[in-house]
């Protein structure tokens, strides 16, 4: 099912966060360059999965495989899985007080080309870089001044997010219910940004509950996640399909499309 | 592995600077009494008034009481059983300049990072090197005497300057202030005296870098620092010991004079040996600092504080005069078995007097880290006000922060504001770095430096740097 071509390959993973089962027996197998949508009803472990992925403490692999670019995940510390070039968009970004925004952002590239061997990126590098990712997400440069987070609204943390994603250049954005409080502009807004950053050498993971988010980033596929697993996929008609009947469509249809074997 | 081992482990450094210097030293048999006294004394060829200024001082030590009020648990001292005096033999013959330096004395410096060759120094800093009980060099003082300020030992102060150092010795801190600053009054051996006259902006930083090095021996040494009328000083202390597994005694005392619109700005970098792991070894860090500002005058205490296995300091301000300004930045951070109870005294005397206070203690471990402070507003003190910022960061679950407040005001128009937080480091944090790539080190120390970056920036420039690397060595191996 899965090729040497893949990205990330997870094969039947059951997770726990303190001892209480989580994910039951999830697939998915990603290749370079997809958009992987994944929807579901709330408590159904959407984000649960991008924190197993991203290896966040607390949560707990008890089976199953995960391969990423070709390496075992689970093997990887958490900075290791980001050096690898796995990005997770947090759904409530943490504020980190004192610490600038551009501080932040040196300190990470720095950190994520060192382990790949390469040189740490200089400062005017950085600057023109983050000035122009701040242009893309339409944060005003007065916050890379900024503590990380620090005071920020709803929808300038999401940006803020959005902006480390321009800079680290990941292969797999995992976005956590980005489109979660954003205004119908600043979720257009975040959706040019990642639409901008599409690429055959950079795949996504489509968080979310509403199908409004899918309007602007067009997902190649659409994954409906239930109780631990995925229980219908399909392309982006899917998710039309699903916000017009509700997610209490998919318990009558659950059993004789579920792909999960 | 749980956040808290990261953190452990990233908080479980070496002490960098524990290192014993072999150099052979003089060194008094352990004991004090009034020979003792006499003997120092006359090692300084001090003159008569300053001997009897020392044996009055140990007469009052002897009626008073250690004190036990801070939140600090240590076993008792013997004073019997610490040596008052040790020097580097070389250091007996008075070399002239640095050629005549032990070289050995030169080498611990340097591998201190602190070069006392002027050539290689950093640019527009002049330092005083105390080892043990003496001063060894005392760099660029010609260049400073050119602009009229004065920069030397103690010791040669009350020699050269006696009527500056009679008139000032003794006027903030008194002789039976407490316990420990009585016991320096007796039997204190070197430190800096600085003079600043009317109207100079001191050119350069003036630093003075304390190492302790022979074992069973106390340090207590002595700065006094006098701003004439409209000068400015920035003065910056440094300090060092080796690893040992005794306790050490440090009672130092600092008295600062800001006369008439004088400037003076304090900032410390103690980085005392710790002890270890489980608390053997490291200095008793037992502090006295005061300093008075008259008319309009200013005093700025900035403290980095990550050093000693307990610490007991509290840098005030004596608002005398009207608009006078009194600053308390610290950051205090405590590791290990550490103990800190560190704070200010901020006292409003003169009308429209002003101070701020913004402290930052740290705790990891299993440490405790306590601020202390008093606000004082007397009645005289119309118009005054205080600002007071008292933050606490958590590292882990095994260690403790605290804070003690006092506020006394005796005038209505008075104004006194304080605030108060305690935060962890939390797993969020931790885990958003680390998704970004950052170790768990790094993520730590990033997190840190952020909390305490109100008072970096208060630092002169090269030791915000310094600091801010300190405060990372200091966190290795400490996340958990």
């Amino acid at each position: 099912m899965s090729d040497n071509k893949s990205l990330l390959t997870i094969k039947d993973v059951y997770a726990s966060i303190e001892e209480k089962q989580i994910i039951k027996g999830f697939n998915l197998d990603i290749k370079p360059g997809e958009v992987h949508a994944i929807m579901g009803p709330n408590g159904a472990g959407k984000s649960t999965m991008g924190y197993v992925l991203s290896g966040r403490e607390g949560y707990e692999v008890n089976s199953g495989t995960i391969t990423f670019n070709g390496k075992d995940l689970l093997e990887m510390e958490i900075e290791e899985r980001a050096a690898a070039g796995l990005f997770l968009a947090f759904q409530y970004p943490v504020e980190i007080p004192g610490v600038s925004n551009l501080e932040f952002l040196k300190a990470s590239v720095d950190a994520i080309r060192e382990a790949n061997g390469e040189e740490p990126i200089t400062s005017s590098e950085l600057l023109k870089q983050a000035k122009e990712a701040c242009k893309q997400v339409d944060l005003p440069l007065a916050f890379l001044k900024r503590g990380v987070n620090e005071g920020f609204s709803g929808g300038e943390k999401k940006r803020n997010e959005l902006m480390q994603m321009l800079l680290l250049k990941p292969k797999l954005c995992i976005l956590d219910e980005t489109d979660s409080g954003l205004d119908i502009d600043a979720l257009q807004m975040v959706a040019a940004g990642v639409n901008s950053q599409r690429s055959p050498e950079r795949s996504f993971i489509v968080v979310t509950h509403y199908q409004r988010l899918l309007d602007y980033i067009k997902p190649d596929f659409v994954h409906v996640l239930a109780d631990g697993k995925i229980v219908k996929s399909g392309d982006a008609s899917l998710a039309l399909e699903l916000e017009s009947q509700g997610y209490a469509w998919l318990e009558t249809h659950k059993d004789e499309d579920n792909i999960e074997g | 592995m749980t956040v808290q081992v990261e953190i452990d482990e990233a908080l479980g450094r070496e002490y960098e600077a524990g290192f014993i210097s072999d150099i052979e030293s003089e060194t008094f048999e352990p004991g004090l009494d009034e020979s003792v006294i006499t003997r120092i004394s006359k090692m300084k060829n001090e003159p008569e008034w300053m001997l009897e200024w020392r044996l009055g001082a140990f007469r009052e030590w002897l009626k008073m009481e250690e004190p036990d009020w801070a939140l600090v648990d240590y076993p008792k001292i013997d004073f019997q059983a610490i040596s008052y005096y040790s020097a580097p033999k070389s250091m007996k013959d008075k070399p002239k300049s640095l050629d005549e330096v032990d070289p050995e004395l030169l080498r611990t410096y340097e591998k201190l990072g602190i070069p006392l060759i002027e050539q290689q120094m950093l640019a527009g800093i002049a330092v005083d090197a105390v080892f043990d009980s003496v001063s060894v060099v005392t760099t660029f003082r010609e260049k400073l005497q050119e602009a009229g300020v004065i920069f030397c030992p103690i010791s040669e102060a009350i020699v050269e300057y006696p009527e500056l150092v009679k008139k000032y010795l003794g006027s903030v801190v008194g002789r039976k202030d407490n316990y420990y600053s009585a016991l320096n009054c007796a039997v204190f051996t070197d430190g800096s005296f600085v003079y600043i006259p009317k109207g100079t902006r001191c050119p350069m930083e003036l630093s003075t870098y304390f190492r302790i090095n022979e074992q069973n021996t106390g340090q207590f040494e002595r700065t006094l620092i006098i701003a004439d009328e409209g000068s400015h000083v920035s003065y910056l202390e440094g300090c060092t010991a080796p690893q040992r597994d005794e306790n050490q005694l440090h009672a130092a005392v600092v008295e600062l004079i800001a006369l008439d619109n004088a400037e003076i700005k304090y900032s410390t970098v103690q980085n005392w040996y710790p002890g270890d792991e489980n608390g053997k070894g490291g200095i008793y860090n037992f502090v006295t600092k005061r300093g008075i500002c008259h008319t309009k005058a200013k005093i700025s205490w900035t403290q980095v504080e990550t050093g000693s296995a307990v610490t007991w300091k509290y840098p005030s301000c004596i608002l005398k005069g009207d608009d006078s300004v009194g600053e308390f930045y610290s950051v205090a951070l405590t590791r290990g078995r550490q103990q800190a109870d560190t704070g200010t005294k901020m006292i409003h005397l003169g009308k429209n007097t002003k101070s701020t206070i913004i402290t930052k203690g740290i705790s990891a471990g299993r440490s405790n880290n306590s601020y202390r402070g008093l606000v004082k507003m007397a009645a005289t003190a119309d118009g005054a006000r205080n600002f007071t910022e008292c933050d606490s960061l958590l590292i882990g679950d095994k260690c403790g922060a605290h804070t003690f407040p006092y506020i006394e005001s005796r005038n209505p128009s008075a104004i006194v504001e304080h605030e108060a937080t305690t935060s962890k480091v939390s797993d969020e944090q931790m885990f958003l770095c680390r998704q970004r790539g950052l170790d768990p080190e790094k993520a730590v120390s990033m997190i840190v430096n952020g909390f305490c970056k109100e008072v970096f920036k208060e630092l002169p420039m090269e030791f915000a740097v310094e600091a801010s690397k300190l405060l990372e060595i200091s966190l290795e191996g400490s996340v958990g």
